[in-house]
């Protein structure tokens, strides 16, 4: 039997039922009753702050209310048209950076409307009867490429089709969903409700899904371009940042989001081999899901190495209590400098760190910890595209999306922004609105 | 510990709450309870004349409306008075009021509005040793629909008479109990006092429909697809309350007349607020139905811990004091000029304020992009809607301008001397002033 203790990456630490319950939903749904008493917390504020701190502007006060006076559909309806993903959103935003510091309650009690989990509840409410709640516009006989079925494509294919135009949704994956479906932490979007969501958003109908193609590979933007009225490119950032370390090629050295796209489809997680010392390079939301999930998956002892201090690091101050409320150790101020082993990777070197006029450096003084599985989360990279201007490591766009080349637009993590779902549904929506203005003109 | 104990027409009580004449009284097993739990006293489930008793609806009673987390605010009741058998209740009064001597056992009846029925009745309420009785004009459904109730509290003739006759065959307190389902509640109450009462109590319920059933587009509560009007009680019917006795205690023909508060009484606090417009005692009967007979605690305990910070040790040192500062509104003085003041420091930026005076009263708060709000003093008159709808105390205050100070609203001076509406050049009923 395998155990917390056993060295090296192994599956099945703990038995199937403890890593099932361990999985289950971080924010479990309201039931009615405590939705009503938590909807009926809010304010009403005038020209609430929490709408703009919402990236897709979502009239929170007004869907809170619809709540409040029993009619959580309409809400969701609220919801939906600012943003289709309003479900994920409810799950996996990090709304203590968002609506919720925002509340005016956050301010005065610091404890602010849990517009997350009302969001959720509208949005489940509806999504429990299926059938979707939007009707498509009559055949406008346009047609559109979005490639990428992340959020941002996933948003901007969903508006176009609205709209009433033909959308050819294109990705290199055989699923649709991007991160929804291949990223985010399985605890916060269980139950395959990634899957379930992109099925209900194709309801809309004038969707259709061609999956396993790959721009650059099965397909090339000139020939969409030259096929298609419009491009939107929602390719996210598939690359990742390599170590650059000695010892980084060894055994156990992986990428972080490699391994939860593996987690997010296992069918029996207890099959999912993790080490049994842990350690994660890195600062965000990234690092602190794999580490998470790692501890859940049983591994004894997981810990994340970040080179700056706590209050630099990009997973929120609620990620991070997460994290170590989980069992996680972080340590702050810390470099990987190697990885030893014989082979595989047995323990990791790292050296202390301090910021001396805003640049980083080594003080010198290093520490050595246990390490069979070491991953890398510092950070994903565009994989280049050919044809439209860069903006440093991104996609350039201008307006809503618009990039250099003429009837390509793009938005999601492959341009500018917070790498955030939310944001790359609203880059989504807005970049298919300016389309449909352009070829509705 | 500030002395709670209560003397209402030489009935005397250990404290000043009493049970309504409601179902909480409805039985010797409840009023048992009752008095262990600590209440002062009690006016007992009102009871009918002679013979086979009424009966109540098989179906809901209630209906309730809710503030946040179904707080009960407001609740609504089709029920009748007593339908067990007069006998009954008769030996349950004695045998209770034989083991608890020390509290307030008052018996609510409604025979027909004929002498006969009420000289039949009352020997019998005086044998069980009752320290006074209740008349019930109150009851608004059902029993009004009957000649009783209400239907006899709406006229004052009618109130007079069988008040007449209560002091003519009951030799012991006799208390009126009005409805407030009338236009002017000083009528009855002069009528009660013209017939010999020697207290009044009120409110009983307010006529009401608490909601519609959409679906079957039924009043509620609802009685195989129908509805009546109910009465309607609980924190939600206190102002109503409490206006109809300042009304009593300040008309020169009532004043002075004891008064038994009713109506939404539901911590000490209420309670408080009955007795310094002039209430001898308090009548409660939905905060017990919805929290159980030991509310009453907070109620004692609330009422003697403000008593001791307020250094009064008897109860009888503050009812009524809030009487004369009742008064109408022409007196009000209008040289009292306020602004509103929003503490910077305990905002927290809501903008309800805001909206609020720029949608609905007088445009007179700024809001800066940084969602600043300040008061326009040139703007505001003072009506402090935005006092009201903000969220936290004292965030908003209404400061007094003082003497000498110019509003800016009016560019006039604010002067210090008292002037009111009669004495105002706008009033063209106005006297000079003396
Ligand atoms: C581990 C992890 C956890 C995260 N957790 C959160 C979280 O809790 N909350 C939050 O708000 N955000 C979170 N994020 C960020 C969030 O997932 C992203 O910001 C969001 O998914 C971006 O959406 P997108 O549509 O731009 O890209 P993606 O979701 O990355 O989708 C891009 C899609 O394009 C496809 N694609 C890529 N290249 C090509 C190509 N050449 N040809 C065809 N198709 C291609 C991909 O297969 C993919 O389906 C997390 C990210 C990671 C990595
Ligand atoms: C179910 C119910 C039955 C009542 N029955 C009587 C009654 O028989 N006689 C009476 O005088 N008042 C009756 N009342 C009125 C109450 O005594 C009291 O006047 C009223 O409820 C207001 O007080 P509250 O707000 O504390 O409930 C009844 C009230 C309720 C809720
Ligand atoms: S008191 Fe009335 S007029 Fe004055 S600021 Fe407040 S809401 Fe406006």
């Amino acid at each position: 039997m395998t155990s917390p203790l056993t060295p090296g990456i192994a599956a099945g630490r703990l038995p199937a039922e403890e890593i099932a319950r361990n999985f289950a939903d971080l924010h479990p749904a309201y039931d009615d009753h405590e939705a009503q008493v938590a909807a009926d917390r809010c304010y009403f504020c005038h020209d609430a702050p929490c709408i703009t701190a919402c990236p897709t502007d979502i009239d929170i006060p007004l869907f809170i209310r619809q709540i409040q006076t029993g009619m959580p559909e309409a809400a969701a309806r609220t919801i939906l048209e600012q943003n289709i993903l309003g479900g994920m959103c409810a799950r996996v935003c990090p709304t203590e950076t968002l609506c919720e510091e925002a509340c005016v309650r956050e301010l005065a009690e610091g404890k602010p409307v849990e517009i997350g989990r009302l969001q959720r509840h509208a949005t489940d409410s509806l999504m429990a009867r299926q059938g979707h709640p939007f009707t498509r516009a009559p055949e406008t006989g346009k047609r559109v490429a979005v490639v990428g079925a992340g959020p941002a494509g996933l948003a901007c294919a969903h508006r176009l089709a609205m709209k009433g135009h033909a959308v050819d949704l294109y990705d290199a994956r055989d699923k649709p969903g991007g991160l929804n479906e291949y990223g985010i932490a399985a605890y916060k979007t269980p139950q395959d409700f990634a899957a379930r969501e992109v099925e209900w958003l194709m309801g809309i109908g004038g969707i259709t899904w061609k999956g396993g193609q790959s721009l650059g590979r099965e397909l090339a933007l000139e020939t969409l371009r030259a096929e298609y009225d419009a491009v939107f490119l929602g390719v996210g950032l598939g690359g990742v940042n390599d170590l650059g370390v000695e010892g980084a090629e060894r055994d156990g050295v992986t990428d972080a989001v490699g391994f939860i796209a593996d987690l997010r489809q296992a069918d029996d997680l207890s099959a999912l081999p993790v080490g049994r010392n842990v350690v994660v390079i890195g600062g965000g939301m990234t690092a602190v899901d794999v580490a998470v999930q790692s501890r859940l998956l049983g591994a004894e002892n997981v810990t994340i190495a970040y080179r700056r201090g706590r209050d630099r690091m990009g997973a929120s101050r609620f990620e991070q209590d997460l994290a170590t409320s989980k069992g996680v150790r972080i340590i702050d101020n810390v470099m990987p400098v190697a990885v030893h082993g014989n082979g595989a990777a047995v323990e990791i070197e790292l050296e202390y760190t301090a910021e001396r006029d805003g640049r980083l450096e080594g003080t010198g003084e290093r520490l050595r910890l246990p390490a069979d599985q070491v991953f890398r989360a510092i950070g994903q990279s565009l994989v280049p595209v050919e044809g439209p201007e860069m903006d440093g490591r991104k996609i350039a766009v201008t307006g809503p999306g618009r990039t250099s080349l003429d009837g390509v637009w793009a938005g999601g993590d492959c341009t500018a922004g917070e790498d955030l779902t939310v944001v790359a549904v609203a880059e989504g929506r807005d970049a298919a609105e300016d389309i449909h203005a352009r070829l509705t003109a | 510990m500030a002395d709670l104990t209560t003397d209402f027409l030489g009935i005397k009580s250990p404290n000043p709450f009493w049970l309504a004449s409601a179902p909480p009284t409805d039985k010797e097993y409840n009023v048992r309870r009752a008095f262990e739990a600590g209440w002062g006293g009690v006016v007992w489930k009102t009871l009918g004349a002679e013979g086979p008793p009424v009966v109540n609806v098989n179906g809901p009673r209630y209906g309730a409306l809710y503030g946040a987390d179904r707080r009960l605010l407001g609740l609504n009741n089709i029920e009748l008075i007593t339908d067990r058998p007069l006998e009954v209740n008769l030996e349950e009064i004695a045998r209770v009021k034989a083991d608890y001597p020390d509290r307030a056992m008052i018996v609510s009846i409604m025979v027909p509005c004929e002498e006969a029925a009420w000289k039949a009745i009352l020997p019998r309420v005086a044998e069980t040793g009752a320290d006074g009785i209740e008349l019930n004009f109150g009851c608004p459904h059902g029993m009004s629909e009957r000649g009783m109730g209400s239907a006899v509290g709406q006229v004052p003739e009618y109130i007079e008479m069988v008040t007449r006759w209560c002091k003519t065959y009951y030799d012991r307190p006799v208390i009126v109990k009005l409805t407030p389902n009338i236009t002017d509640i000083r009528k009855p109450a002069a009528a009660a006092k013209n017939g010999g009462a020697d207290a009044v109590s009120l409110i009983n319920t307010i006529n009401s429909i608490t909601a519609v059933d959409l679906d079957s587009f039924a009043p509620e509560p609802t009685i195989d697809g129908k509805g009546s009007h109910g009465g309607y009680c609980g924190p939600a019917v206190k102002p109503i309350a409490l206006s109809m006795v300042s009304e009593i205690a300040r008309d020169p023909q009532t004043h002075g007349l004891p008064i038994s508060g009713i109506g939404g009484v539901t911590t000490w606090r209420d309670a408080a607020e009955f007795m310094a417009l002039g209430c001898g005692t308090v009548q409660v009967c939905t905060a017990a139905m919805t929290y159980g007979f030991k509310v009453v605690e907070e109620m004692k305990r609330g009422l003697s811990g403000w008593m001791d910070e307020k250094g009064y040790r008897a109860v009888s040192d503050f009812v009524g004091r809030a009487v004369p500062n009742v008064t109408d509104w022409q007196y009000l003085n209008l040289n009292y000029v306020t602004k509103a003041r929003i503490d910077q420091d305990a905002c927290i930026k809501c903008g309800r304020c805001y909206a609020a005076c720029e949608d609905t009263s007088h445009q007179a708060i700024d809001m800066s992009p940084e969602r600043v709000f300040t008061v326009k003093d040139d703007e505001c008159v003072a009506c402090n809607l935005c006092v009201d709808v903000c969220p936290v105390e004292d965030c908003i205050t209404m400061e007094r301008l003082p003497e000498g100070a110019v509003d800016p609203r009016t560019g006039r001076t604010v002067s210090d001397e008292y002037a009111n509406w009669t004495t105002h050049p706008n009033n063209p009923m106005a006297q000079a002033a003396e």
